[in-house]
């Protein structure tokens, strides 16, 4: 009883909010990768554009919400995330018109493009605290629990509960359609293998005939369509704040880093590397610890690794590692 | 127009626009800008030295920055006797198991053959020395933040002359610079940008959470000063007398006094940094710095030592970012971690840098002084705005309101704006390099 216990704590505490925090960040890491696949520069702006799609949807969701459309069980935002996307594709498009394009025309050094992208960020992230103001928003409505802890006590009779959030449970499901999407396009359609063309040999890409404007536009659209997902996931799953979207930039690119810029198998990867460790070793693991460990064992502190703020230290520490030991990261992504 | 004529010009434009501010605002916020201005402008010359000269994309000017101020903390604050007592001595031997940790696993690394072994042994050193580090450390910690928790509970500092805190910045944030450059510079030029951002966040995660070493998020304030406090001038009838026979109000002299001092303090810094700059970019360092910058192929086939230059010029730099940090936080008078914030003290010296003209020195500094007016002058030029825009609504109409609680957050987006349009337009800064 006591090792099923454990089990239950574990998954309750580690295992499901780790799995929803890395498909969120697998979906952020995913655009990341897209960008610096196709445009080649990291994209520092890539924070805000998901903030930007999850506000879009966020003033969506609050209209519908005042109108009385609501999607049962399932939060309203799941019906707004469409226009979220919409508005998205079109920041990003006018921004890589007004401000990219030129410097692709330029054939601009890369790190030049990284810093413009510095400023597309300082727009963005006053727009979005323009319009919907720098505080926590909620947004989340329908049911909050697909189990609730003392439903899961009821069932089993164990003494541990488990609770799985509605957040969760869609945040999983969505990022698994998005990626399974995605692939499907990457691999399957013309447009898509254009696109790993052109992102293997430009050169190459270009003497086939591929038009790179059109190769643009598409990553652009994915990339929006994705930050707007993951942004969106996020804000349900945790709040939208726009600040915090600025901050995962960090585990964004460290994920993206781990799994090798440019691969988005390893994208996917690296999310759920990054959010693994981040929850295990700021997680007090006093309470499996004492179901697991005789009683003469048994830990007097909380046995937590590292106080939770330090969370950024965690996946900058296995970003470090990754670059010393295999700078292409675990999927070999590409250096330039 | 000759280029010295341009540059007096320019730098005369913005000296009028903080008089302007003197004349229409006040003084007392003239002279706040000039002040901060200055120290930007220094922190201007240091991110110059490692992007203009070099090529180092440092996105982590933030955590030199915070090091800076920390180093005012350990320097000037007297020292807690009772909390040394409690544990001070047990939180150094902590620090000093966690240090030979890592050495013992960078020796493994190094010393033994590579192998299934050597990574045994090393797993085994790290979380060995891990728990050993833990289990001495923090009981030290606990026992120090008990002491007096509400008003101290930390170590405090030295105790010396708070002027000496900006060069120990310096070396602190050096320190730092160096340990970073030896473990991230020789990555490319991205990933180099993201470590710098990760690290600027750990060094601010530790300020914040390790209340034993400057009381975290619960601040210190109060911090020594190098000037008189005004309370003490008003006091003071031969300086009331003199303000009267100025015919300036006692009360407003004094904190003009204050801030005056302040000024000339920094002024002697920047200039003296400015000359050691300058004399570097002139000197045969300064040219292999920046052929390294413009091909580093060909400077390493001419035998330079590329690592060790970017090693050399990044610790340069942060230490100034370092020094211009301490100055900051003596001029506040607090340290205050939870202030930090990447957009504020690290892109916007970045703005300050391609603004101003990276790779000239004179650049970075009109950079500074431009950047922080416009940044401290924005937000009152937009609340002006948005009354004019908005003075067609109702009074009392949502959207007016809206707008006009938004208005702060136009910084931030002109900020953007300036710096597309400098890299657009003038992608070589308004005074540009030579």
């Amino acid at each position: 009883m006591d090792f099923l216990n454990a089990i239950v704590a574990l998954s309750n505490f580690v295992l499901i909010p780790a799995i929803a925090y890395g498909s969120q960040l697998a979906l952020g890491a995913l655009g990341v990768t897209l960008i610096y696949g196709i445009l080649r520069f990291s994209n520092f702006a890539h924070g805000d554009t998901m903030a930007f799609g999850s506000m879009v949807t966020v003033l969506v969701t609050w209209w519908f919400q005042s109108m009385g459309i609501s999607f049962g069980p399932l939060p309203t935002a799941l019906l707004a995330l469409p226009f979220g996307i919409l508005g998205c594709m079109a920041l990003v498009l006018i921004t890589d018109r007004a401000v990219y394009r030129f410097y692709r025309e330029q054939k601009a050094k890369p790190v030049i493009l990284v810093i413009v992208s510095m400023g597309v960020m300082f727009i963005l992230n006053g727009v979005v605290r323009f319009i919907i103001g720098p505080d926590d928003q909620r947004f989340a409505d329908g049911e909050r629990f697909i189990i609730s802890a003392r439903d899961f006590k009821e069932m089993t009779g164990l003494s541990e509960g488990l609770a799985i959030k509605t957040t969760q449970g869609i945040t999983v499901v969505v990022a698994v359609v998005a990626v399974v999407l995605l692939f499907w396009f990457l691999n399957r359609t013309r447009t898509g293998k254009s696109m790993r063309a052109y992102s293997d040999n430009e050169d190459l890409a270009l003497l086939s005939g591929i038009n790179p404007e059109r190769v643009v536009m598409y990553t652009w659209l994915i990339v929006a369509a994705l930050a707007t997902v993951a942004g969106t996931l996020y804000g349900l799953d945790k709040s939208f704040k726009p600040f915090v979207y600025f901050q995962l930039l960090l585990p964004i690119f460290a994920a993206a880093i781990v799994g090798g810029l440019g691969s988005p198998l390893g994208a996917i990867a690296g999310g759920f590397v990054i959010a693994f460790s981040e929850v295990t070793i700021t997680y007090a693991w006093k309470k499996v610890l004492v179901y697991l460990l005789p009683d003469a064992l048994e830990p007097s502190g909380l046995v937590q690794l590292l106080s939770t703020d330090y969370k950024f230290a965690v996946s900058f520490v296995i970003l470090l590692i990754v670059l010393l030991f295999r700078p292409t990261g675990l999927f070999r992504g590409k250096s330039v | 127009m000759s280029t010295t004529l341009k540059n007096t010009l320019l730098f005369a434009l913005v000296g009028a626009l903080i008089l302007l501010t003197g004349v229409m605002q006040s003084w007392n916020s003239a002279l706040l800008i000039l002040n901060m201005g200055l120290i930007s402008a220094i922190m201007a010359i240091g991110v110059n030295l490692q992007w203009g000269f070099a090529g180092l994309f440092n996105v982590g000017v933030m955590g030199f920055v915070a090091l800076g101020g920390l180093a005012v903390v350990l320097v000037s604050e007297p020292p807690v006797t009772e909390a040394w007592a409690a544990g001070g001595m047990r939180i150094v031997l902590g620090l000093l198991l966690g240090a030979a940790t890592v050495v013992a696993a960078v020796l493994v690394n190094t010393r033994m053959p590579a192998g299934r072994l050597r990574v045994a042994v090393m797993i085994a050193v790290l979380i060995g020395g891990f728990f050993l580090y833990r289990g001495v450390f923090d009981p030290g910690v606990d026992a120090v933040e008990q002491v007096n928790a509400a008003a101290s509970g930390f170590l405090g500092g030295l105790g010396l002359p708070v002027l000496l805190a900006w060069p120990a910045g310096g070396l602190l944030a050096a320190g730092a610079a160096w340990l970073i450059g030896k473990t991230a510079l020789g990555l490319r030029s991205d990933y180099l940008a993201i470590a710098t951002l990760g690290i600027a966040e750990i060094i601010i995660a530790v300020m914040k959470n390790e209340d034993w070493l400057a009381r975290g998020v619960k601040n210190v304030v109060g911090l020594p000063r190098p000037l008189p406090f005004e309370i003490d001038l008003q006091n003071d009838p031969g300086f009331v007398e003199r303000a009267v026979s100025l015919g300036i109000d006692p009360v407003t002299a004094s904190t003009l006094y204050v801030k005056l001092g302040y000024s000339v303090l920094f002024l002697v810094v920047l200039l003296v940094l400015l000359w050691m700059a300058q004399m570097a970019l002139k000197s045969p360092w300064g040219r292999m710095m920046r052929a390294i910058r413009d091909n580093e192929v060909a400077a390493e086939a001419m035998g330079k030592d590329v690592t060790r230059r970017h090693l050399h010029v990044f610790v340069l730099g942060s230490a100034i970012c370092g020094i211009a940090g301490a100055m900051m936080t003596t001029l506040d008078g607090q340290l205050t971690p939870g202030s930090y914030q990447p957009l504020r003290f690290t892109f916007l010296v970045w703005v300050m840098v391609i603004v101003g003209g990276s790779g000239n020195n004179l650049g970075a500094v009109l950079g500074g002084f431009l950047i922080w007016l416009l940044w401290v002058q924005v937000e009152p030029i937009g609340l002006f705005l948005m009354q004019v825009m908005t003075s067609g609504l109702a009074e009392d109409s949502a959207l007016r309101a809206h707008m006009l609680d938004s208005a702060a957050h136009m910084r931030l987006f002109t900020m953007g704006l300036i710096l597309l349009l400098v890299l657009r337009f003038s992608p070589r800064g308004l005074i540009p390099e030579k």
